[in-house]
């Protein structure tokens, strides 16, 4: 069991905050298992190169996928066409969004820059205040009342997990907070990790999002018809489905408040198109405990690190076969937790994070 | 050894303690500084901390001229201390480094 924290307010600005902050897991020092600096080194290498060849492919699939979409549109051809770019534009986009805003995909830092900001757009995140937000989310990853990326709050909103994969909650939340920014402001949780300097860059890009999105809009209207929001907008909403399935797999139903990442993260062996549309982000306790190793080394991460690590999970039905039980569990008890288990050699549970309550 | 010279220089490490394009941590009076060794073998120093969240430097990788602190990836020039952008904001203080017999010097007043 994690620290307890009274109850389950995931607030940045609730009684939580302050609580996480007296009982010293914000900000605090994290568990990293055993690695030589000269391995970690190698593999902390970037490189041009894997980055290019695989957003090449990613932005050629776009434009088949799209120009089928297109070339088929008003029969049921469209329908294939539309649901693979769907999720090339809408869940695809999550990991080129995650790996370019840690800066590790590509070497030159223009391309990092560049892919994150369209990926933002597809993703539905918006860059500067997401930037930040990730920021904390790595600080104090999954503890209550400072994480601001805790994806199942417990108790498990089941109906809001269902909505979410076609992201009918963060969605509309999302085009809130792009109308709220577009008028200079920000919400209150935002004004907790985004600092001062950064907010004339958050309003900037919400406009410039406002623009595109009254432009695509403004076109359907002029075309009587929704094709040109089956290419830019609705697929954020259509394609998201595969980008929660991979997403709740990080963290879902994990200890919250602890300072280890082996007790709060998965890592779920997947088939190489998986891997290629998530970006080997299902290698996520690797980054969470170094997040300058780049995408492409974390399989290579993984082999080193895994005799400390607990067992990874075989797939998304051995995941998911975990995680579902315990969501309907959590609803009815949000106390329960997965317990992660250890190799007989690992480094046991840093003083105080094992699996008993700390004294 | 760590010997405070006259006028103000410190001796953190050997040459040899830090490897081309890497860092090293040096710890003196409460104080925590990060020592570089570019790709050339010129030798430069910082605070050890990041400005952003105080994690050490030397837990970080450096590219060219660039340490990257290994928590969230701020950037820093570390021949200059300047940030390279969010998520860090605030520059590093830079230190001067000489290299004497073989060991490296910091000047921290």
């Amino acid at each position: 069991m994690a620290v307890e924290i009274s109850s389950y307010d995931y607030s940045l600005v609730g009684k939580n905050s302050k609580l996480a902050e007296e009982k010293g897991l914000a900000s605090a020092e994290w568990y990293s298992s055993p690695i030589s600096r000269k391995r970690l080194k190698e593999l902390m290498q970037r490189r041009d190169g894997p980055a290019i060849r695989d957003t090449l492919l990613w932005f050629a699939l776009l434009g088949f996928t799209g120009f089928l979409g297109y070339y088929y549109w008003g029969t049921w051809w469209c329908v294939p066409a539309f649901f693979v770019y769907g999720v090339l534009y809408g869940s695809a986009s999550d990991s080129r969004w995650h790996e370019c805003g840690h800066r590790t995909a590509f070497k030159t830092v223009w391309m990092n820059d560049a892919v994150y900001e369209m990926a933002s757009f597809m993703v539905l995140r918006e860059s500067t205040s997401w930037r930040w937000s990730h920021t904390r989310h790595h600080t104090d990853t999954i503890i209550v009342g400072r994480d601001p990326e805790i994806a199942v709050p417990r108790p498990p909103d089941l109906v809001g997990i269902a909505m979410a994969f076609f992201s009918l909650k963060s969605g509309p939340k999302e085009f809130q907070r792009v109308f709220l920014h577009c008028r200079g402001k920000l919400t209150p949780e935002e004004a907790t990790y985004v600092p001062a300097s950064e907010h004339p860059r958050v309003f900037r890009i919400a406009r410039i999002w406002a623009l595109i999105y009254l432009v695509v809009i403004a076109l359907a209207i002029y075309s009587r018809s929704i094709l040109p929001l089956m290419f830019i907008g609705l697929p954020s909403f259509y394609g998201a489905w595969l980008l929660v399935v991979f997403g709740l797999t990080q963290h879902a139903g994990l200890a919250e408040n602890v300072l280890d990442h082996r007790l709060n993260c998965r890592t779920v062996y997947m088939n190489p198109i998986f891997r290629f549309v998530y970006w080997n982000m299902n290698y996520h306790l690797e980054h969470h405990m170094f997040p300058m190793v780049p995408y492409y080394n974390l399989p290579a991460l993984h082999a080193e690190l895994k005799a400390d690590l607990p067992t990874p999970y075989n797939g998304l039905w051995e995941t998911y076969k975990e995680i579902i039980p315990t969501l309907i569990k959590q609803t009815k008890d949000p106390a329960y937790f997965v317990q992660r288990h250890l190799p007989p050699n690992a480094k046991p549970w840093p003083t105080g994070q094992g699996q008993g309550p700390l004294t | 050894m760590q010997t405070e010279m006259n006028d103000g220089w410190v001796d953190a490490c050997s040459v040899g303690d830090i490897e081309p394009e890497d860092v090293f941590r040096f710890d003196y009076c409460e104080q925590t500084f990060a020592i570089y060794r570019s790709s050339d073998n010129k030798y430069y120093a910082t605070d050890g901390l990041c400005t952003h969240e105080h994690v050490h430097l030397a837990g970080g990788f450096v590219m060219d001229h660039i340490i990257e602190c290994p928590k969230h990836n701020g950037r820093f020039d570390f021949t200059t201390g300047a940030a390279q952008g969010a998520p860090v904001c605030i520059n590093l203080k830079t230190y001067p480094v000489k290299v004497e017999n073989g060991r490296v010097f910091l000047k921290l007043s």
